[in-house]
């Protein structure tokens, strides 16, 4: 299928990016879901996508895993083209899919088996290969049991090791602590960062979980409504909110009203308010006056002030600075579409 | 290079199959409704579908005999009653009971305490003895056409019976032998003769047909279904990220499901012999042959059908659709021939009709394979051109 165009093999080199993107669009009919997006992904850096459901995560994940094509632009990954290299783009990669990718009647052996040996790998390699692979997430006990018996968490560690067969030097994983106990979702990031020290793949990972992208990822790339709206380390991205001379402010107001809420809303120097429960409001300011005119406006409404506190920037106040509205708001709001995107009709998908 | 390729793509589909034949093996209700789907469609046909008149035993049938009688003499009327009462003995498709007149048959029947009448009117002696046609009425249940098939059959065959005897007794009066009156009176016979000895039963006829369409079928749904479960659960993409050919998915799968389909043929193939007294005239090299032939030649479709449905119920249900016409139209329950000429058309075009009757022919008739070229080409060409469009939209499917 590739062997058309003939790439060599040494074209990837060190400090190149491992990934690049370019001018990537995705649509399905009408609905855009990735909307002319390029970002670079350095070898062995762990890149984040952050954002709700239906930003355009999958898709990009998809697309750059060759499972779906792009409708314009394109991707290289190590050097090859993801549409018309896409047989060598396979043999550099792994996918960590949300949904688990696995055989119930099979067992964790035999799934292993079975994935790896449709990569070319001798078979006394690949009996190895498995062998530490299953003992590296403990499941050497039952690798002889069938995997419907597997609780969430012992699925997941299979989904993860079966993207591993091939030693990809780029793994994707696509939500992987979704729907995961604490306990194995941290289980799951030390493996990913362990993996990325010891082996050097790189590593992207999308999520909507906040903590997910600020424990993993060297460099997070936040893409709402199939944009990338801000690319940088976590530690910069805070930065567009204290640096730029912005305050976060929690509130605690005993007797918050509606009427308070909207005149604090208008002030010049707020930028986003946020209501957290029937007390406590989170506000972006702005100036050096911030602190001043909140408390003004809450007093000149006759508000109490139980507390009021500075707090540090989270990832979740960068997306609400950045996008004007909660992970969390458009999440709800986007899951049919998503749905509609899986699903939906092949005629009707433009390429 | 081109071998190599060749090669990787068949190891590659072999091991999908593997997989695939392992998690049915592993699906142990799977397994046991594998053999029991078709034990059900064997006795079922066979039990109920009826194989030719004989087999409706005991209709209760009234008689009224309201014969006036000719110089005192009701000869004709009682010699018909008891060659009646003699034919029916042997086959017993009558439970013959009497009743008072016409009236009281339609009563009867109404009621439903008897199926259908036989009425000799009064002026049955008379008309004979006049040299007239001597005529008899049957009363019917029109709601139950089968009956009065039955009892017209029966009754043809008892007067062709009598014909014969007023016949021979005349001849005899001109002085002719006893033994040379039969052939005086009816000088041609038939005698059936079949191709191959023994006599064929409804099994013999609908075994192959059964066979054909159950592996074709079971390709054909199972496939989709497969297919389309897959990229339900998601284990698809595993497949999907792989450097390996398009086409080797498609290819293992059908491999898979060609499996599942002959091994359902040799069951029902086993239960036609074992079972239900089917004798195999032919090669059974040559049937399973045949089998693998009729699944090429719906694979294509089967494919297509993959690549338009979205997800499993719906690959199922457009499957079902396609399903009972070809199960009727095949020739696989009723011979074509007995079909109105349009519903013989839309049957020609129907690959499902050839290689029923291919296997029909080889293993009731014992025919080689010279002797089913025709169906042999036309399954080849169906299975090359639903091939040659399914490979490019399958292609489509999966990259999109």
């Amino acid at each position: 299928m590739s062997s058309t165009t003939l790439v060599s093999a040494d074209r990837i080199s060190e400090g190149d990016s491992m990934i690049r993107v370019e001018n990537l669009t995705k649509k399905f009919g009408d609905f855009v879901a990735l909307d002319d997006v390029s970002f670079d992904v350095k070898k062995g850096e762990i890149f984040g996508l952050l954002g709700p459901n239906g930003a355009g995560k999958s898709t990009t994940l998809r697309i750059l895993s060759t499972l779906a094509r792009p409708t314009k632009g394109t991707a290289l990954i190590g050097g090859y083209d993801i549409v018309k290299n896409d047989t060598e783009v396979r043999k550099l990669i792994g996918i960590v899919s949300e949904k688990m990718i696995m055989y119930d009647r099979l067992t964790a052996r035999e799934n292993l088996w079975f994935f790896g040996s449709l990569f070319e790998i001798p078979s006394d390699v690949l009996t190895q290969r498995i062998d530490e692979l299953l003992d590296l997430v403990q499941l050497t006990k039952w690798k002889n049991v069938l995997v419907g018996t597997f609780s969430t968490g012992m699925r997941q560690r299979m989904n993860v090791v079966r993207a591993l067969l091939n030693m990809p030097r780029v793994l994707f994983l696509d939500e992987p602590t979704l729907g995961l106990d604490p306990q194995s979702s941290v289980e799951i990031r030390e493996f990913v960062k362990k993996l990325n020290r010891e082996n050097g793949t790189t590593i992207i990972v999308t999520t909507h979980t906040m903590v997910d992208a600020d424990m993993l990822c060297d460099r997070i790339a936040i893409i709402d409504h199939g944009k990338v709206v801000a690319l940088d380390t976590s530690i910069n991205l805070k930065k567009l909110i204290s640096g730029g001379n912005s305050t976060i402010l929690k509130l605690g107001v005993p007797n918050l009203t509606a009427d308070l809420l909207e005149t604090l809303r208008t002030l010049d120097c707020v930028q986003s308010v946020s209501q957290e429960n029937s007390t406590n409001v989170r506000l972006i300011a702005r100036g050096d006056d911030a602190f001043d005119s909140v408390i003004d406006a809450v007093r000149s409404k006759g508000g109490k002030i139980a507390s009021i506190e500075n707090i540090q920037p989270t990832l979740e106040d960068v997306f609400l600075h950045l996008t004007g509205h909660e992970v969390r708001d458009s999440a709800d709001q986007k899951i049919p579409q998503e749905r509609h995107r899986r699903f939906g009709t092949p005629q009707r998908r433009v390429r | 290079m081109r071998l190599m390729g060749a090669r990787t793509l068949l190891s590659h589909s072999f091991r999908i199959a593997w997989k695939d034949v392992l998690e049915l093996y592993r699906n142990k209700l799977g397994l046991v409704l594998l053999i029991v789907m078709p034990l059900f469609m064997m006795a079922m046909v066979g039990f109920i579908y009826p194989t030719s008149g004989s087999s409706v035993s005991n209709q209760p049938i009234a008689i009224v005999n309201s014969d006036a009688g000719y110089n005192n003499s009701m000869i004709a009327s009682q010699t018909f009653t008891s060659v009646l009462q003699q034919i029916n003995s042997k086959t017993d498709t009558m439970k013959l009971t009497t009743a008072s007149s016409a009236a009281d048959i339609k009563n009867l029947i109404q009621r439903g305490d008897i199926e259908g009448g036989i009425v000799i009117p009064s002026n049955f002696s008379a008309s004979l003895a006049s040299g007239k046609q001597g005529t008899v009425v049957i009363i019917t249940d029109q709601s139950n056409p089968q009956v009065s098939a039955t009892i017209e059959t029966l009754l043809s065959s008892v007067f062709s019976e009598m014909n014969t005897m007023i016949a021979q007794q005349k001849v005899q009066a001109l002085g002719i032998t006893a033994n040379d009156s039969l052939a005086t009176v009816q000088p041609f016979k038939v005698k059936m003769q079949g191709v191959v000895p023994g006599v064929p039963n409804y099994f013999d006829f609908v075994a192959p047909g059964i066979m054909a369409m159950v592996v074709m079928m079971s390709v054909m749904t199972g496939l989709p279904a497969a297919i389309s479960q897959e990229k339900e659960i998601g284990t698809m993409d595993g497949m999907m990220v792989a450097p390996i050919n398009r086409l080797s998915i498609i290819l293992g799968k059908t491999l898979g499901q060609t499996v599942r389909g002959l091994f359902q043929g040799l069951i029902i193939l086993v239960l036609a012999v074992g079972l239900f007294g089917v004798t195999i005239q032919g090669s059974i090299l040559l049937v399973f042959g045949l089998l693998l032939l009729g699944v090429f030649s719906f694979v294509g479709l089967g494919i297509v059908i993959t690549s338009f449905a979205k997800d499993q119920q719906t690959a199922t249900m457009l499957m079902m659709t396609l399903m009972f016409p070809m199960m009727f139209l095949s020739g696989i329950f009723f011979p074509i021939q007995q079909m109105p000429w349009y519903m013989q058309d839309i049957s020609k075009v129907l690959p499902l009709t050839y290689a029923s009757t291919a296997l029909r022919k080889v293993m009731v008739l014992g025919a080689g394979i010279p002797d089913i070229t025709t169906e042999l080409t036309i399954l080849i060409v169906f299975g090359v051109v639903m091939t040659a469009i399914a490979v490019p939209v399958f292609r489509r499917m999966m990259t999109r």
